[in-house]
């Protein structure tokens, strides 16, 4: 599945990096401590969380990651979208709370 | 050059989790009798006990620096220090004016309280002081140095509440007089598992929440003598003022 197809599936909106919509998603992973992302996400994993640091593009290009989702209708800082659309990962936005949209992306993984 | 003992992280009873025995009267004898010679009162996110505690250190010849220990959206903690009343009283409404109007519950968080130096209480403070401003840690940063403080995230060894357990590692272009570490970790075992901040400049607070945890973890600075702008100048290791662990 592509973050493009995630896209579409959930209605998220792709707020930057829409370079890199055709990332193959592998998994998720959901947590707002990036300590706690460094070490656990798996590479391929769409990363949900409601931080908007510029730090968030670092770790997601690290362990290169599928996708940012923010969750509540959070937008990325400028600088955060400047790193995404370099990197081109895409940073998607939704209103719907952590819990939601975690729910939402484990159905659609797990299909 | 001069060498004085600092201690640049406190709480006292305004702090919910600070120990009622944190008075101001009852934390400046403990500093007098620990050897301080600099200490700094960092309520989170409240400068209020800073002007008391500096009126009653002066007897005791003890240099005292507002601030406070700012929680940032992220959930960072970060030391935020001030020399002047002036720039006290500014910070002072900007953390009103971003910290979330939730309120306390004593029986959760504990008494949130000014009080004199009679330990006499004059408030208790309504909002919850230990919520999250709704702004960045570099927009913080930005703001303390426009004011003319000094930014010192707290203890960056920790995993919770601090700058590198919320975003994983130092921003690079966070402008730090200096990185707090706890009384938990060393200077050079830190160094040794975060190679990237080998060049980073380190003290050591004691984040004293009891009053015989003051002056469990401090620094040692040199410099010519005790003013503001030379402890900036010790911290950023100018001029030959520096920090002697």
């Amino acid at each position: 599945m592509t973050v493009a197809d995630i896209v579409t599936a959930l209605n998220l909106e792709v707020l930057s990096g829409a370079k890199g919509l055709q990332r193959e998603v592998t998994g998720g992973y959901t947590s707002d401590l990036l300590s706690d992302v460094m070490g656990f996400a798996d590479a391929g994993a769409v990363w949900v969380t409601l931080q908007t640091h510029k730090n968030v593009m670092a770790v997601a290009s690290l362990k290169e990651l599928g996708a940012i989702v923010l969750v509540k209708g959070f937008k990325p800082e400028p600088d955060t979208v400047e790193q995404s659309n370099e990197e081109e990962i895409p940073v998607l936005g939704t209103d719907l709370s952590a819990f939601e949209i975690t729910g939402k992306l484990y159905n659609l993984l797990n299909q | 050059m001069n060498l004085y003992r600092a201690d640049l992280h406190m709480h006292t009873v305004l702090s919910p989790c600070g120990d009622l025995d944190m008075s101001p009267v009852n934390l400046v004898n403990q500093a007098a009798s620990c050897g301080l010679d600099i200490i700094a009162i960092t309520d989170h996110n409240s400068t209020l006990h800073g002007p008391i505690v500096r009126r009653l250190a002066k007897s005791k010849g003890i240099m005292v620096l507002y601030g406070a220990e700012v929680t940032t959206k992220e959930e960072a903690h970060c030391v935020c220090l001030f020399d002047t009343e002036e720039q006290r009283m500014v910070f002072q409404e900007y953390l009103e004016t971003h910290l979330p109007n939730i309120p306390n519950n004593p029986d959760v968080f504990g008494y949130q309280v000014e009080v004199d130096e009679n330990d006499e209480i004059l408030q208790e403070i309504e909002p919850l002081l230990i919520s999250a401003l709704d702004v960045g840690v570099n927009q913080i940063e930005a703001y303390v140095h426009k004011l003319g403080g000094l930014f010192i995230p707290a203890h960056v060894n920790k995993t919770k509440y601090s700058l590198i357990s919320q975003l994983g590692f130092v921003p690079f272009d966070l402008k730090c007089d200096a990185l707090e570490l706890s009384l938990h970790t060393t200077v050079d075992e830190f160094k040794a598992k975060n190679n990237y901040l080998k060049s980073a400049r380190f003290i050591r607070s004691s984040d004293a929440h009891m009053l015989s945890q003051i002056g469990s973890a401090f620094t040692t600075l040199q410099m010519e003598h005790r003013t503001f702008d030379e402890l900036r100048k010790a911290l950023n290791g100018i001029d030959g003022r520096d920090i002697i662990q």
